[in-house]
């Protein structure tokens, strides 16, 4: 089968990448890109564990065609510290041990900063329905949404 | 016990793991790559019982790319006559889980093997396959497994000396129940079902197996435990152990699933065969086919008591599922089931019933919960009789230091009246409740382990420290075992880093499993670490030319005593590593043991329900823990365990079964038709951590991983019960079931 060239925007660089129509961005991202930090949990859209952001907007990996990829921005949990300085979210799940066996965590992490980016000061209910499409067997979720909310309050306070 | 400052223990550190693993930069299984490498397939079985007559791989092998086929043949024979045991499992089903021999059980069981250069090459070379079946009527529910003209799976299973799908049978007798129920005011006898449900680890099984051409054989996988990986690979592949690294990948879940092999075996014979690293990944569909779950189970529970609410008799036997091979969990039923509870007269009987489906995996405290369903609601059914509040019921029979259990020990110092007192005095034990609301309560009980551990405690030249253990860290056992160290040395907890090792470089470690990882670990590290601690007021001593009796250590720092109290200035970790070699060469010891003493957790929960009548849904409103940990090393861990337990409970309850079709295929494999429960479903899980320590351990640690699962299923089933004043003996009390109770039609679309 021809590969398919594409350009597109990794964490900020511009990346190319050939694929096969068939491959999902998950399979690129942890195959030839060596992005890993993308976790297959089902490849069916049910766990989230491949959860990325495309222009912004929270999507799973596995979904997404490979191809449509193609002239747009995509930020996977690799983008999410600034150097050795990692993302509030990430610090608080640290502290709060909102992660036992952590393979849900980067998918629940980019979930979460996508939250917090569209809204500063989600309600716990509002936290809880915006990670339904995140599955956690370890935690419980409790840790989870308490990391979430109490960095959304000092994110909160830091921009004041 | 040591005594302890609880400077380090106690506190909630941040895991040495834990910056990888919110960068993503953790290598899962699945996340290991080499040079070369090809991708490896099984081909599944379409029937779910089947005679295989004959496997054709010749057009296989002739596909381009197709670089190696595997089937039966290939692997080591393990006859179905003669037991091979490792540990609670047997080769002889292990090697035909991995790949069926005489028989296909089970549709989806693994038939042949494919390694090509890539994943879709491999898929079509395994639909090449020829597979000649002989397909055979099947069983899958108990009922059907054992009624009197089932079809027999297994020629070699008897019992009472008839070929029959019961595989074995466990008995626990204490006292006399018939005489004990003649004692009783009361006697309720009520018979339940579970359905199989399955761990759910959100990491699909994964490895990656290079096989040099001298034979060196290198495994990369996510597991419970790499020396099992090791030993069952060595076993079933012929490879010896010396011959294979394994070596543990950070591990997305298990609860129990990862304690067998189902691919390792299998890429090392691809591997073998084809002289390049096989990699293989299931998908999801995969897992949930054929690996895990666990048991489903049918039972029947009769219990007496008193007026005055003394238990007189209990008795129950439980039948269940093992999958398609021997070996289900009815240990944990029938042992766990009344152990929360000292009563005299106990009968309680298991056994295992093998029927097609896929062979079950250990879960979370395997087959306890399935044993305190049963027990814990009638237990709730007799106090209700007797009019006694179901919590006083409980601390009156409850077990305590020298109970006798069914299952033979005579209890130590335990904390189970404690979790008991305080769910009785929580304020959400009175909190009130409204319409279609409805508050239970169960206990639970699970044995724990100990088993083999090792550990190596190495100074660095700077003054720092380096553990090595043999488990994989899957809840954050690392953090527990820094906190413990420095606390030990009496040093910064950053300065301790923690890693585990792999089967070449640290000793032999059982599996993380039976909650023993902390229990265990924790002893080798502390001899470790005291070892290390004499040596290094050894070399205080001898660089101040004093008897080392003259030195003590203290925060962190060698000092001298007695008469040379003062005389010398304190010298510290890292002074003393640096002068390590002048002194007598590098600073380290190692323990290897099998540790002992690992006493029983126990643990009450409480939980308010609300059935919401028109869809059928029962809400866990809150949800309350009580727990014996011991003691908390880690209190966020601890607490997270008890949170992870509570709600696995929640959807094993509510929700999770697994659906067969009427061709015997599972019906739901995935996680849309699975449904696990999702972040909008569960409100927070409090943990109320009670700390009655272990007076068999140095930190006075109890295994806390398993208790947690235990006894949800029967809370809410007794929330359930009094929120709508119908009882359900089965489970998961999922919105159809629900609204068939409520006799109310189903909520039109
Ligand atoms: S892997 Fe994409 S949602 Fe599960
Ligand atoms: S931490 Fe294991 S699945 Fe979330």
């Amino acid at each position: 089968m021809a590969k398919t060239h594409v350009s597109t925007t990794i964490n900020g660089d511009p990346r190319e990448f050939l694929c096969d129509p068939a491959d999902s961005l998950l399979d690129v991202l942890r195959g030839p890109l060596g992005l890993t930090g993308a976790k297959e949990g089902c490849g069916s859209g049910d766990c989230g564990a491949c959860s990325v952001t495309l222009d912004g907007r929270l999507v799973c990996a596995c979904l997404v065609l490979a191809v449509e990829a193609e002239g747009h921005e995509i930020q996977t949990i690799e983008g999410m510290a600034t150097g050795d300085h990692l993302h509030p979210l990430q610090q608080k799940f640290l502290e709060m041990a909102a992660l036992q066996c952590g393979i849900c965590t980067p998918g629940v992490l980019v979930a979460a900063k996508s939250l917090l980016e569209r809204n500063p000061d989600p309600s716990e209910t509002e936290v809880r329905y915006w990670l339904a499409g995140n599955l956690c067997r370890c935690t419980g979720y409790d840790k989870i949404v308490r990391a979430v909310m109490e960095t959304a309050a000092d994110m909160r306070e830091a921009a004041r | 016990m040591n005594e302890i400052s609880n400077k380090w223990i106690g506190r909630n550190t941040i895991r040495p793991d834990g910056a990888e693993k919110v960068t993503g930069r953790a290598a899962y299984a699945a996340d290991t790559n080499m040079p070369g490498m090809i991708w490896g397939k099984v081909l599944r079985s379409p029937h779910p019982h089947a005679r295989i007559r004959g496997i054709d791989t010749s057009k296989a092998e002739a596909l381009p790319g197709v670089k190696a086929v595997v089937t039966a043949k290939d692997f080591v024979d393990f006859p179905a006559d003669k037991p091979v045991p490792l540990g609670i499992q047997d080769m002889r089903w292990m090697s035909r889980n991995m790949l069926a021999r005489e028989k296909a059980l089970f549709h989806g069981h693994p038939v042949a093997a494919v390694a090509a250069v890539d994943e879709r090459t491999a898929a079509e070379a395994c639909a090449l396959i020829e597979v000649d079946y002989e397909v055979l009527p099947f069983a899958i529910e108990i009922d059907d497994a054992i009624a009197p003209d089932a079809p027999i799976l297994h020629d070699f299973v008897q019992f009472d000396g008839k070929p029959s799908n019961i595989a074995g049978k466990l008995e626990h007798k204490l006292g006399d129940v018939d005489a004990g129920f003649a004692e009783a005011d009361v006697v309720i006898e009520r018979s339940f079902t579970t359905r199989p449900v399955h761990q759910g680890y959100i990491e699909p099984h994964a490895c990656l197996v290079s096989v040099e051409p001298d034979g060196k054989t290198t495994v990369w996988s996510s597991s419970q435990g790499q020396f099992m990986v090791r030993a069952m690979t060595a076993f079933l592949t012929g490879i010896p152990q010396s011959k294979i690294r394994a070596i543990p990948a950070e591990i997305g879940g298990g609860f129990g699933g990862k304690t067998i092999c189902y691919l390792e075996p299998v890429a090392a014979i691809l591997a073998r065969k084809s002289g390049k690293p096989v990699k293989m990944v299931m998908s999801r569909e995969e897992v949930m086919r054929a690996t895990g779950p666990t048991s489903g189970s049918k039972s029947t529970v009769k219990i007496g008591a008193k007026k005055d609410g003394t238990i007189t008799a209990a008795q129950g036997v439980w039948y269940l599922q093992a999958g398609c091979l021997p070996g289900s969990p009815i240990r944990g039923a029938a042992g766990c089931a009344f152990a929360p509870y000292d009563i005299k007269n106990v009968h309680a009987l298991g056994y295992d019933v093998v029927s097609n489906r896929s062979k079950v995996a250990a879960y979370r405290a395997p087959g306890a919960p399935i044993g305190a369903y049963a027990a814990e609601c009638v237990l709730d059914e007799v106090a209700e009789a007797i009019g006694m509040d179901p919590l006083a019921f409980r601390l009156k029979n409850a077990a305590r230091e020298g109970t006798k259990l069914a299952y033979g020990p005579v209890l130590p110092r335990i904390g189970y009246a404690e979790t008991i007192e305080a769910a009785q005095k929580h304020p959400h034990y009175a909190v009130p409740l409204g319409k279609f609301q409805g508050r239970g309560v169960a206990s639970g009980y699970w044995f724990n382990a100990g088993g083999e551990s090792s550990a190596q405690v190495n100074i660095t030249e700077d003054g720092n420290v380096v553990v090595t253990t043999g488990h994989p860290d899957i809840g954050g056992s690392r953090a527990s075992i820094a906190n413990i160290t420095a606390e030990l040395l009496g040093i910064d907890y950053n300065r301790v880093s923690v890693l585990i090792g792999d089967t070449a470089t640290i000793g032999y470690s059982n599996l993380t499993g039976g909650s023993r990882v902390l229990f265990a670990s924790a002893m080798v590290v502390t001899e470790s670490t005291e070892k290390v601690i004499e040596q290094l007021k050894g070399r205080a001593a001898q660089i101040w030319g004093i008897a080392p009796d003259q030195v003590v250590w203290e925060n962190g720092e060698a000092r001298p005593i007695g008469e040379h109290s003062g005389n010398f200035p304190s010298m510290t970790l890292a002074e003393l590593g640096a002068k390590a070699n002048a002194t007598g060469g590098p600073i380290g010891s190692g323990t290897q043991s099998n540790t002992i003493g690992a006493e029983g957790g126990f643990a009450t929960h409480v939980v308010d329900v609300e059935v919401d009548a028109d869809l059928g849904i029962v809400r866990v409103l809150r949800y309350t823990s009580f727990q014996d940990v011991g003691r908390a090393i880690h209190p966020a861990y601890v607490e997270g365990q008890m949170q992870g337990g509570a709600a696995q409970g929640i959807g094993w309850a509510l929700n999770e079964e697994y659906i067969y079709d009427k061709k015997g295929r599972v019906d739901n494999p995935g996680f849309l038709d699975y449904r696990m429960p999702v972040c909008s479903d569960l409100p927070m899980l409090d943990a109320v951590m009670i700390e009655v320590p272990n007076p068999k351990h140095p930190q006075g640690i109890r295994g806390v991983g398993e208790v947690p699962l235990v006894p949800p299923l029967a809370a809410i089933s007794n929330a359930v019960y009094r929120a709508l004043g119908k009882r359900f003996y089965s489970l998961p009390m999922s919105p159809p079931k629900v609204l068939e109770a409520l006799d109310m039609p189903m909520a039109a679309e």
